[in-house]
């Protein structure tokens, strides 16, 4: 006979979980690194809300944190933990984390979600995507999404978007948003007839209408990754 | 073959009203038999261009809803015996329309008329959407400007997904009708270009209507301007406007300031 002692409830139980978190490394001087963050920022408001944002702080000083913190937090940017060659910065700081491993931000699909497509709503990319030859004109208002290529024989309006997995063939004008490669393919490429786009995107990167290159507007043009920086380049 | 045209637009203001009355009234003088009902339920606006507002009974959510006979909403023209006006309520919204009971009300009338005039309401909800929805034909009104470009753009899809035309996966028929079109603006280039119009709407063109001030006098005195002012450009325009409809094929011809010199020392405006 064997008397059981009284089997304790477990009322607290850990689970190992992990995230992909933004990784922001700010540079010395603060005050011209936050300004191109502000311009950043003022093309894509919102891209950080909800995410979660560690710091890379290097060497950096105890009072050098508190200014990038706080400036960060002015600009609705909450800092969940902080990288540093330091071991603690001290309590009214966010935690200092080891041991990083770097992921690449998952296929890109923050950055689409960031410029307003639901890029997570869309399928995986198939295997082989097929490409999808349209005939008619995209009206304003339509939305065109596809994991493959998108060929657009007609043109393609004013407040509307075309959205591949691969890359983008309009015969026509093409007035509307453009992104291809959403799934994280930088090779992906738009070539149209007429360039009048209210946006280019290529794997998360984007050109607005305003950034382009006027001589490019109303030409024959094709847009591709170069390095981190779309590139529209006149086909003639 | 009884046709249904609906005349939509988008955007509001760029006179969807005043050409379903001029080209319903330009396709009676022509000899058919044309009945001009008004979807913009909550805002109706075609019994005053009509000059029929006096007159107004019961109305299209009667009949949708079964409250009324067809036969007791319809009111017949004082001036053309062969055109009718079916009003839209002023007191209801456009939730009173269901799909089944204007899918009724349409087919009744494509039994007793030739032509079938559906004036839309502006936007792109269930107003619009009803209007358009057991249409054959589309006559997108649109001002060289934009704003309203744009929004023609996003009614002609619609056009090409939500009808019943587009669902059967046949072809709506559909023509782009220029209105306000001032010619002296055009050549300085204050307003767009009509090649730069059916570019951007790649649709064939119904007709240019010039802007005159004839068109708000005819609203005002309750007369689509087909009537009211035959000889009028607008008016001229949109008779060859319905002709096209009709299938004629008439030569198109851009409205040019016609203004003579005398009108021009004296600063009188055309039209």
């Amino acid at each position: 006979m064997t008397s059981a002692a009284p089997v304790r409830k477990k009322t607290i139980r850990f689970k190992a979980r992990s995230f992909t978190a933004f990784s922001l490394a700010p540079e010395r001087p603060l005050a011209a690194w936050l300004d191109e963050l502000d311009g950043w920022l003022a093309n894509s408001p919102g891209f950080f809300t909800g995410r979660p944002v560690l710091l890379e702080l290097g060497n950096a000083s105890g009072r050098e944190a508190v200014e990038v913190v706080s400036a960060l937090g002015k600009r609705g940017i909450r800092v969940y933990a902080i990288e540093a060659d330091t071991e603690d910065f001290g309590a009214g700081l966010p935690p200092v984390l080891k041991g990083a491993k770097t992921v690449s931000a998952e296929r890109s699909q923050d950055v689409d979600e960031a410029i307003g497509r639901g890029a997570s709503e869309a399928p995986a990319v198939p295997e082989a995507a097929k490409s999808l030859m349209i005939e008619q004109p995209v009206r304003s208002g339509q939305s065109v999404i596809h994991s493959g290529d998108i060929i657009v024989l007609g043109s393609v309006g004013s407040g509307s978007e075309l959205i591949a997995g691969g890359s983008i063939h309009v015969y026509g004008a093409l007035r509307g948003r453009a992104l291809a490669g959403v799934y994280g393919n930088r090779q992906a490429r738009i070539f149209c007839r007429r360039n009048e786009a209210e946006l280019l995107s290529i794997d998360g990167w984007y050109q607005t209408a305003e950034d382009m290159d006027l001589a490019t507007r109303g030409r024959a043009v094709q847009a591709y990754l170069r390095g981190d920086d779309i590139a529209v380049t006149a086909l003639e | 073959m009884a046709k249904v045209v609906v005349i939509t637009s988008g955007k509001g203001g760029v006179g969807k009203t005043t050409t379903t009355a001029a080209i319903g009234a330009a396709l009676a003088r022509a000899g058919k038999s044309v009945v001009v009902v008004d979807f913009d339920v909550g805002l109706r606006n075609l019994d005053l261009v009509m000059g029929a507002e006096r007159r107004v009974v019961f109305d299209l959510v009667n009949v949708v809803q079964g409250t009324a006979k067809l036969n007791q909403a319809l009111i017949r023209d004082k001036r053309l015996e062969n055109l009718y006006l079916l009003p839209a309520s002023q007191t209801r919204d456009k939730d009173a329309l269901t799909e089944e009971g204007v899918k009724v009300v349409i087919d009744e009338l494509r039994s007793r008329f030739d032509y079938v005039i559906c004036d839309s309401p502006a936007g792109i909800e269930r107003g619009a959407q009803m209007a358009m929805r057991f249409a054959d034909e589309a006559v997108i009104v649109t001002n060289p400007e934009v704003s309203s470009v744009r929004d023609s753009d996003r009614i002609i899809g619609l056009l090409d997904s939500r009808t019943l035309k587009a669902e059967r996966g046949e072809t709506m028929v559909k023509h782009v009708l220029i209105t306000r079109y001032d010619g002296a603006r055009a050549a300085r280039s204050e307003m767009l270009s009509i090649d730069d119009v059916l570019d951007i709407l790649s649709t064939t063109l119904l007709g240019i209507i010039p802007e005159s001030e004839g068109v708000l006098r005819a609203s005002n005195m309750g007369a689509p301007i087909t009537l009211n002012e035959p000889a009028n450009p607008a008016a001229k325009a949109y008779m060859e406007a319905a002709r096209r409809l009709l299938g004629e094929d008439v030569p198109m011809t851009l409205p040019s300031d016609r203004r003579g010199l005398l009108d021009r020392l004296l600063g009188r405006r055309a039209a």
